[in-house]
């Protein structure tokens, strides 16, 4: 396996007169990837992030990315860092092209770049390049600070809870961004707490609550391994009661005994689906529909953090 | 070094100020008239000279360390501490840059206002008075060390800050008083004791007392202590500078 490009080994935070934030964390993360942590608010994300881009000092543990120290060797490390934080913090008065450029030359690079305008023409800001920030709108807001941290060309991007408080088209637009991005090799670490992000953008998908990071995993092979499936059978007649004889499914009655619903293991070799319909027929109950769903994400993530609660 | 990064943040303050240039240039022009006009004509006419010095040319470097002092303070604090307040200061952390480089960025950038600020007062003054510079590139010099003195100083307020009051109030209790009381506008020796001794417990009577030497080259007290005070004052602010980014003081959680 290449070297990631990010490392995060046993990694802690415990705040000054405060709760643990963060319990030890380690994460490896290969360039190319995108890893979503996903967890509710308060549940560490958003210190994890922070630790690695150099905002929070950890109480254990170190940081690698692209092969430099974040403390030791913080300048080379950072270089190689975007940040787009959670907050619409902006300066104001500036103009959408001095602060991205100003933002270049932070991370030590020349203002006099074509790079930026490429950046500005992607993410839809050329047009308002001379705009002040507060006149715009808060989508071209987080916009802004997405190119702020793509100014000076890092090597991976952190974006913390980067749809919050932002509406379903520009949610729709950010995506598309990150898609882009990815096509372009570019390394992307998000925090979320909408599982359907997750589940759009992710490669990997990291699970945080309560500062634990439950379980990194393919998010393919999350939901594999956790993904459970339903099958609902909408009956002509409804039922008062599940029949003695298809008791060894479990099965549960909904919709005021108009829905039998059979939850079942996805991985299973078999999922007792055709001895289960062969066992209604033989019962006569007739039904109009058959419906069988994967779960989603938001699924496995209840239970996960259930299991723990 | 991170060259770029310094002048990013320069480039930043100099736009800040850009922003108001009219009224911080305004400002010390018309309050520099208005002391010449009650200090110069209508007291400083009844007023003997001190020393061999005119009165209304004698309280020319007052009146410029009075404005270079607060704003120098002013701008530093402000600099540092709007980034606090906005939440913009992400991206400062975040940044390859050393404590080093940052404060040069941020108190190059307010010096450098504070010396133009006080060129402006030093040129409305020559048209009241006329000023004969014994040491015109002592002047200079002195000038920017206590600019880039008062400009850690602000800096470091401004990190300690945790509102705008707090900014406020340390010029309004600390500085003003000392400064006025550290002989701005009047000759150390016309004090009876035991305030002339008091005075000499004063660090700003030693700024004063430096920069009015390198025009007139006559100074109420000994030279050397005036350097000595006003440079060990500079180093001090900015050992606490280089301590705060080190520990993360009110920065970093």
């Amino acid at each position: 396996m290449p070297e990631p490009i990010l490392t995060v080994a046993g990694v802690s935070k415990t705040y000054r007169n405060g709760p643990t934030a963060l319990k030890t964390v380690d994460l490896s993360v290969q360039r190319g990837e995108i890893v979503a942590l996903l967890g509710p608010n308060g549940a560490g994300k958003t210190t994890l992030i922070s630790i690695i881009c150099g905002i929070v000092t950890p109480s254990s543990g170190s940081v690698t990315v692209a092969g430099h120290d974040v403390v030791r060797d913080y300048k080379a490390a950072r270089r190689a860092i975007g940040l787009v934080p959670q907050e619409l913090a902006t300066d104001q008065f500036e103009s959408v092209l001095a602060t991205v450029t100003f933002s270049r030359r932070l991370f030590g690079r020349s203002g006099h770049s074509d790079y930026i305008e490429q950046v500005l023409r992607d993410l839809s800001l050329w047009e308002k390049r001379h705009a002040k920030i507060k006149d715009l709108s808060g989508g071209m807001k987080r916009r802004v600070l997405i190119a702020k941290a793509l100014a000076h060309e890092p090597e991976i991007l952190f974006l913390d809870e980067p749809t919050a408080g932002v509406d379903v088209a520009l949610r729709r637009d950010m995506w598309k961004l990150v898609h882009r991005l990815r096509e372009q090799g570019a390394t992307i670490i998000l925090t979320t707490h909408y599982i359907e992000e997750a589940e759009e953008m992710a490669d990997r998908v990291g699970v945080i609550s309560r500062g634990e990071l439950l379980l990194v995993e393919e998010k393919e092979a999350l939901m594999a391994k956790l993904g459970k499936r339903q099958m609902d059978l909408t009956l002509v007649e409804p039922l008062a009661a599940v029949p003695e004889a298809l008791a060894r499914w479990s099965p549960t009655l909904e919709d005021e005994g108009h829905t039998l619903r059979y939850v079942f293991d996805a991985k299973a070799e078999n999922t007792g689906i055709p001895e289960l319909l062969a066992a209604v027929a033989e019962q006569h109950i007739a039904f109009k529909d058959l419906e069988t769903r994967k779960s989603s994400l938001e699924d496995i993530f209840v239970d996960l953090v259930g299991q723990r609660a | 070094m991170n060259l770029h990064g310094i002048w990013a943040i320069y480039r930043f303050e100099m736009a800040r100020f850009g922003r108001t240039i009219w009224t911080s240039l305004a400002t010390p022009v018309i309050t520099t008239t208005l002391y010449f006009i009650v200090f110069g004509s209508a007291i400083g006419s009844q007023m003997r000279n001190i020393g061999d010095v005119p009165y209304g040319a004698f309280i020319v470097p007052g009146l410029m360390l009075l404005t270079i002092f607060s704003e120098s303070v002013f701008n530093a604090s402000l600099g540092i501490y709007m980034p606090k307040f906005t939440g913009t200061i992400y991206e400062l952390l975040s940044a390859p840059l050393s404590a080093v480089e940052t404060v040069i960025g941020y108190v190059g950038a307010a010096a450098t206002k504070s010396m133009v600020i006080g060129l402006v007062i030093f040129a409305t003054a020559h048209l009241f008075v006329d000023l004969d510079i014994a040491h015109p590139l002592l002047m200079l010099g002195y000038l920017l060390l206590v600019a880039a003195s008062f400009s850690l100083f602000g800096f470091c307020l401004g990190i300690w800050a945790n509102g705008f009051e707090q900014l406020q109030v340390i010029p309004l209790l600390v500085i003003t008083p000392l400064t006025f009381l550290g002989g701005a506008f009047y000759s150390l020796s016309v004090l009876p004791e035991p305030w002339r001794t008091v005075t000499l417990f004063n660090p700003v009577a030693y700024l004063i007392n430096g920069f009015r030497w390198t025009f007139f080259g006559v100074s109420d007290v000994d030279v050397l202590a005036c350097v000595a005070v006003t440079a060990g004052f500079g180093a001090l602010c900015l050992a606490t500078v280089v301590t705060i980014f080190r520990t993360g003081w009110r920065l970093k959680s």
